[in-house]
């Protein structure tokens, strides 16, 4: 079975400026958002307390919440997830109260609801821990782009090719994010590391795109930059869709059978393969493309030195 | 020409045996436990062993295994209720040499865990259990010592009647307090000031400071001695801490060192936070007292009480002793106390706080050769059981945990001696174990509960069952006989990972189930891109054979390429992420590895298994 005609030829050069402007809207509207509206961050980076309670028959978060209110905690966020009978309680991060009291309040107000009720997770993470988990989780990242870049550098030595799979590799997780910030769904430390995992899986398609680019252009260096590399594009496209396809399959089952604590973990790696498989597609090599790559960039034809064997 | 040297076959397939075995443990299941442990923490014998099993045996409790593993005796049963009755047995029987936890231990063949195979640790979120970071409050411990200095100090310019205006802590280039000031009064000699210092605090930076009304002597603790001072106060709360979780009971506890001020305490299946923070928070103290050498010990333990002004005792060993009931000094009042090389021998260093010294001068003088020990406190909460009802007691344990003879007149600082090697090393520890060094306070605390937890195995276990095999139809339908090829392959890539994992010992999280799915997924990658190769060459009309050694050459360098940007994610995740996301870059940096191994030497032995050599296939089911 194949997915695509071994012969493909799409056009994927010729339509690039349409999907540079699609790319600029979501890059940009993700920017916007994550400096207006900012990510729903987790307990994890926030500090805080989660609750996550089992009841034995449906919850009621309205009654959960107006009890908790009248037990004085007023900034509480009452969700179900999973199923009916499972919600999740978050809470600011205590201010001069002890975990064990809030806790303790807390399970007052659940059990007053339903006796039998479980609470299955409870988190409590200072302010402090908070803070220094979104420095290095900012630290990772930039230190994943920065290595990821320096990499790109030195395996390829057109600095056209280097530009386009940074490009892309900065898109990637913007636009992830963006989404993270627009659905509202928590960002905590697990997202971080799909995040991460997603820059790398980004980056792997666009190395192969363009180590098809660099082996074109070997064969072939007359051959029209834009036409080497729509060639490589479709040559590649099979392979490319079927890895995407093959990851995509194990992610969505993560997303759906893996539980709520894997939820963001799961979105981000989902949105993320979507979002790289595209982006090595149509923008990567396209950037290369206005760059001004061309066989030249990659095999430079010696020129004589003027100053060669003289004596 | 496809083929494939002899050397390449035997390696495919020794590392996949060896994976096999690595990761059998994994597969064996769990049985309810007991873990019995020597309180002393020492390890335990074969006659201890054979006490436990004779005395289980003679109560009609019956066992399906018993082993010593790492010192601990281990228990396994067909129930629970038999292991509960066990433990409770146990517990009355032995209460004062063992403690005991209840576990779960692998069902693993013995023959396994004699060669150090046992399978992966699962993790809290896994287990279900409680996870505690504490901050220890460092500078509370520099603030600590330098009130000591501060009382010594001005003990002994008094005593050395040097006239002082004041002695006043200083922030020199910190900003917490480093050192202390001695104002004199105007037109003071400063002299026998800095000589009162260089004596009762002669590790310190003594400089005379302008801009006072008088002379100012500044004594500083430099930069080394103030981070020995806060290495000191977490190593001994870390001590401390190990103690008592110890005594908690808990199978496989977790206590280390995080970062420069942390400690993280991992208990798997303990759900009751505010006890077990009740207790590892506790203080305990200790008591220097006069033996009672005037009255007979076997007379007060016949009488069952202790004559006039004496109070009865007992030693670690149970051996009774009679002490004075004046108490010399409190543990409070100790500062250190380190190993020391003496001239007699291994000992311990005791050093006291000045109000502690006084007190010791004042016994020593008068009672030079007479013996004196140490009496370990503690207090302990206890459930009992009262006419059927449970109910919180408090107990007060103490211990005599040293007897020494008071050989010289000395004040603050002493010396026990006549202590083998370990004894010294263990007093030093239970003097240092009586109390926490600096406070602590809990800034992280996740509980994931039990039921959570197998719920979480479940999901993960059951993402990665459907993952692998949607994925297996798929490339079954997509590359037909090489789809079969890489599920091999594919399959042998989740034995090397788990190989792996097992011998790294890494416990294994929900994010790192999540991390194998995924490299499931990105495994099949490398596969996809040499079997796309493959196509394009027969494609191209070379023969099958060729087209086969070709795809895998000229994939190559793609798979290199861009399994290093994946393999650089990981390790950064590796090196700025704890815990739980630990365990996905583990997985994910593995991955990488197993899946370039499997894809690029398993695929290609099975491949020229399959149609290289003399066979020359006319066509590829590809």
């Amino acid at each position: 079975m194949e997915l695509f005609k071994s012969n493909s030829r799409i056009a994927f050069m010729s339509s690039r400026k349409l999907w540079y402007a699609v790319s600029a809207i979501l890059f940009v509207t993700s920017l916007v958002a994550l400096f207006t509206k900012g990510l729903n961050l987790g307990v994890d980076f926030t500090g805080g307390i989660t609750v996550e309670a089992k009841f034995t028959s449906e919850a009621k978060p309205e009654e959960l919440r107006t009890g908790l209110a009248r037990a004085g905690f007023n900034d509480v966020q009452v969700q179900n997830f999973g199923s009916s009978r499972d919600v999740a309680i978050r809470l600011p991060p205590p201010e001069g109260q002890s975990p064990d009291k809030i806790r303790a309040d807390i399970e007052g107000v659940l059990k007053a609801s339903d006796p039998n009720v479980v609470v299955s997770r409870l988190e409590v993470v200072g302010p402090q821990v908070g803070a220094e988990l979104r420095n290095s989780a900012a630290v990772a990242l930039i230190s994943t782009l920065i290595l990821i870049f320096i990499y790109v550098f030195i395996r390829f030595h057109a600095w056209q090719l280097s530009a386009g799979a940074i490009i892309a590799a900065i898109h990637d997780p913007i636009i992830v994010l963006g989404f993270f910030v627009l659905s509202g769904i928590v960002f905590d430390l697990s997202a971080v590391a799909a995040l991460l995992a997603v820059i790398g899986y980004s980056l792997n398609d666009t190395v192969v795109v363009f180590d098809r680019i660099r082996e074109r252009f070997e064969a072939n260096k007359r051959m029209a930059p834009a036409d080497v590399l729509n060639q490589s594009v479709n040559q590649t496209l099979s392979r490319t869709i079927m890895t995407s396809v093959t990851t995509l399959i194990v992610v969505v089952v993560l997303l759906l059978l893996g539980g709520a604590v894997l939820q963001p973990f799961s979105w981000a790696l989902v949105v993320g393969i979507l979002i790289g498989t595209y982006s090595s597609i149509y923008i990567a090599a396209a950037v290369a493309l206005d760059m001004g790559l061309t066989a030249e960039s990659l095999f430079p034809t010696r020129k004589k030195l003027a100053i060669d064997d003289m004596p | 020409m496809l083929e494939f040297a002899r050397w390449k076959y035997i390696l495919v397939a020794t590392v996949l045996v060896l994976a096999t075995i690595f990761a059998l443990p994994n597969v064996f299941g769990e049985d309810a436990a007991l873990q019995v442990a020597r309180k002393d923490r020492s390890a335990i014998e074969t006659d201890g062993q054979r006490a436990v099993e004779d005395f289980l045996r003679g109560k009609g409790v019956t066992f399906s295994r018993s082993y010593i593993d790492d010192g601990r005796l281990m228990l396994h049963f067909a129930a629970v209720p038999e292991q509960l009755k066990a433990r409770d047995l146990v517990n009355e029987n032995f209460a004062r040499d063992y403690v005991t936890a209840l576990s779960f231990a692998s069902r693993a063949p013995d023959w396994l865990r004699k060669i150090g195979l046992r399978p992966m640790p699962l993790g809290l979120d896994l287990r279900g259990g409680l996870y505690l970071l504490y901050q220890v409050d460092v500078d509370g411990a520099v603030a600590q010592v330098l009130e000591v200095y501060e009382q010594d100090l001005r003990r002994a310019l008094s005593q050395d009647n040097v006239q002082f205006v004041d002695v006043v802590q200083v922030a020199e280039g910190t900003v917490k307090p480093n050192g202390l000031r001695a104002l004199l009064p105007a037109g003071a000699d400063p002299a026998p000031a800095r000589e009162a210092i260089r004596r009762v605090l002669p590790d310190l930076t003594i400089s005379a400071q302008p801009g006072g009304v008088g002379p100012i002597l500044q004594a500083l603790l430099t930069a080394t001695q103030l981070k020995e001072r806060q290495d000191y106060a977490i190593s001994q709360n870390l001590t401390t801490i190990r103690n008592r979780v110890n005594e908690l009971g808990v199978s496989e506890p977790v206590v280390q060192r995080q970062g420069i001020d942390r400690i993280a305490v991992q208990l798997p299946g303990v759900q009751n936070s505010a006890e077990v923070k009740d207790i590892l928070g506790k203080v305990a103290t200790l008591e220097f007292r006069l033996v009672d050498i005037q009255n007979s010990v076997s007379e007060a333990v016949q009488r069952g009480r202790a004559p006039f002004g004496s109070k009865l005792y007992e030693t670690r060993e149970g051996q009774p002793t009679l002490l004075k009931r004046d108490i010399i000094v409190t543990g409070d009042q100790l500062i250190d106390a380190t190993t020391a090389a003496t001239e007699q021998g291994p000992g311990v260093s005791v050093k006291l706080d000045a109000s502690g010294g006084e007190e010791m001068l004042r016994t020593t003088r008068a009672n030079l050769g007479k013996p004196m020990a140490v009496v370990f406190i503690e207090q302990r909460r206890e459930e009992v059981d009262v006419g059927g009802q449970k109910v919180q007691r408090d107990i007060k344990e103490e211990k005599v945990i040293n007897t020494a003879t008071i050989q010289g007149i000395f004040s603050n600082s002493f010396q026990i001696t006549g202590l083998g090697v370990n004894e010294a090393r263990e007093l030093a520890l239970l003097l240092r174990a009586g109390a926490l060094a600096a406070p602590i306070f809990v800034i992280e605390e996740r509980v994931v509960g039990p039921g959570l937890g197998k719920e979480n195995i479940e999901k993960g276990v059951s993402a990665l069952m459907i993952g692998m095999a949607l994925l297996f139809v798929f490339m079954l339908v997509y590359y037909k006989m090489f789809g079969v090829v890489a599920n091999i392959v594919l399959l042998a890539n989740v034995v090397l990972l788990a190989a792996l994992l097992t011998m790294f010992k890494a416990a294994l999280s929900l994010p790192g189930i999540a991390g194998i799915v995924l490299t499931v997924g990105m495994a099949v990658d490398a596969n996809v891109l040499i079997y796309e190769r493959i196509r394009e060459e027969v494609r191209n009309g070379v023969t099958p054979q060729t087209a086969i050694s070709k795809g895998f050459e000229k994939a190559f360098s793609s798979i290199a390429d861009s399994n290093i940007t994946t393999l650089i994610a990981g390790i950064v995740l590796w090196a700025f992420g704890t815990g739980p996301i630990r365990g996905f870059a583990v997985v994910l940096s593995l991955g990488i590895v197993t899946s370039m191994f499997t894809s690029l030497l398993g695929s290609r032995a099975l491949l020229t298994l399959m149609y290289g050599g003399s066979r020359r296939p006319e066509k590829l089911s590809i």
